[in-house]
């Protein structure tokens, strides 16, 4: 029976990205050691709770001396989630995996650099949404995954918006849009007329067709209900 | 002061040639002087819809390679003196336009003109985002119809992007133009409004032309449509369009279907 159930359903993989510390031990580590005390001192349970990465571009080690390293974090209450920055061949069964791609914490990204949509969104590296005030033309993309779109125009047919959070359109939505793309299944989407080829909220989606033809061409919110996208008119 | 136009669509066979052509000409016959430039390498027709074509030596192409200079490849129009056309090459294709080239071509069109109309060739490649490079303003020329339209989103996404003014930061003059708009099939709903298309671009409209064959006979003539039969419809949208550019405030008057009699009690039984 259980049997039965498993070869029903997909497996389905998700990627998903999350903020970390990275530190960056330097050379020599005894002495990197004693000022992340003298530090660990002041801020008691900085680390605590927090996924960290380990940076090692700084430092030479070989394996047993990342091990011995973690230990010692570990002793501390830091957890080491990945190490970065080292050969992949340093890496050995009981070491935390090596992590690849790393970003800092990024901005806006578009598709079609130097979109005018994009540029003039604030890069502030705070600020959880962006800010969009000119209408989205066809072909143009915009990409924030750190958190909420609002543009205030229009979509246009073949433009799209993916975010990590919600997205607010105060024109008509023409195009695509991906809310909680980084896996926020709380995320929604609203707009103010809605016309839309696609809506997605953490890889469930809609595409026109199943949209309800009594809802287009009016003010609309789209969320998740466990897996069912949800759309409702908005007045 | 020179002022560099460009008339783009994203989509192929919407009126973009036809309408260089037939404003060159309203702007020339209103006494400016207007160089058009046909920037479609490789399918050239401009020549061909000003009928110019056995009079080219030289093109754009030899000009940017130094083949010839520019005074050499311009070709005067023979029913108005101060109309110019710069043709495209039809032995090359758009990768033998470059960027350098480009520039010292328009650079050097701005001494000579008052204004430079480049038609640019269909599709979103080189060719095209050479042609409005330098634009001070666009003409997006688009049919009453949704792939045109949404085509033309892409293009004024680019022109937003793209050009040099949009790189400086500043905004390029944008313009649509509405053509072989058919008020019946409009009115049936075969066809986009006009509120639709404006409402989809949000891009002010610079003029509606209608649908009508004198296009294709002044086309098939060799003559701008402006020139061909100056009272026909489609040539006074035209040299509305063309007064508007320069700044003159004239209404915009949508195309009405003239039906006879008859259709109105048929249209109105139907109904």
């Amino acid at each position: 029976m259980s049997s039965l159930v498993l070869q029903r359903q997909s497996l389905r993989f998700r990627a998903r990205s999350y903020m970390a510390f990275a530190i960056t031990p330097r050379a020599p580590i005894v002495d990197w050691l004693a000022d992340l005390d003298a530090n660990l001192e002041r801020s008691r349970g900085f680390f605590a709770g927090h996924p960290v990465v380990l940076d090692l571009s700084g430092v030479h080690l070989r394996a047993p001396g990342i091990a011995h390293l973690v230990e010692a974090l570990e002793e501390r209450n830091i957890r080491v989630l990945g190490i970065e920055g080292v050969d992949p061949a340093a890496g050995e069964a009981g070491l935390p995996p090596i992590l690849r791609g790393g970003r800092g914490t990024p901005g806006t990204e578009s598709t079609e650099s130097g979109t005018a949509a994009a540029k003039a969104a604030p890069r502030k590296q705070s600020s959880p949404s962006l800010l969009v005030e000119d209408p989205v033309r066809s072909g143009q993309s915009v990409v924030f995954i750190e958190g909420d779109v609002t543009v205030l125009g229009s979509v246009g047919s073949g433009a799209e918006i993916v975010a990590g959070g919600s997205i607010h359109v105060y024109g008509t939505l023409r195009g695509r849009a991906m809310a909680g793309a980084n896996g926020n299944a709380r995320a929604r989407i609203f707009c103010h007329r809605v016309e839309a080829e696609l809506l997605a909220i953490d890889s469930y989606y809609k595409t026109a067709e199943d949209i309800e033809e009594s809802l287009r061409r009016g003010p609309a919110q789209a969320w998740l209900e466990g897996s069912t996208l949800k759309i409702s008119a908005l007045n | 002061m020179a002022h560099v136009l460009v008339v783009t669509s994203g989509k192929g066979g919407v009126g973009k040639t036809t309408s260089t052509a037939a404003l060159g000409a309203a702007l020339a016959h209103d006494g400016e002087k207007v160089v058009v430039v046909d920037f479609d390498v490789g399918l050239r027709n401009l020549d061909l819809v000003l009928g110019a074509e056995r009079r080219v030596v030289f093109d754009l192409i030899s000009v940017i390679n130094g083949v010839a200079k520019l005074p050499q490849a311009l070709i005067r129009d023979k029913r108005l003196e101060n109309l110019f056309l710069l043709p495209a090459s039809q032995t090359r294709d758009k990768d033998a336009l470059t960027e350098e080239g480009v520039a010292s071509v328009i650079s050097e069109l701005r001494q000579k003109f008052d204004w430079i109309i480049c038609d640019s060739p269909a599709g979103i490649e080189r060719g095209a985002t050479l042609a409005m490079r330098h634009a001070d303003s666009a003409i997006i020329v688009t049919n009453p119809e949704v792939s045109s339209v949404r085509d033309s989103d892409r293009i004024i996404g680019l022109l937003d992007s793209k050009t040099l003014k949009a790189e400086r930061g500043e905004r390029v003059d944008k313009h649509l133009l509405i053509t072989r708009y058919h008020a019946g099939r409009a009115a049936r709903g075969e066809m986009l409004s006009i509120e639709d298309v404006l409402e989809i671009l949000l891009t002010p409209l610079l003029g509606i032309i209608p649908e009508s064959e004198e296009v294709l006979r002044a086309s098939n003539v060799g003559s701008p449509v402006t020139l061909n039969n100056a009272s026909s419809a489609p040539a006074r949208a035209y040299f509305d369009a063309a007064r508007r550019l320069k700044g003159a405030e004239i209404p915009m008057l949508i195309p009405i279907e003239s039906r006879g009699i008859f259709n109105k009690l048929f249209g109105r039984k139907a109904a």
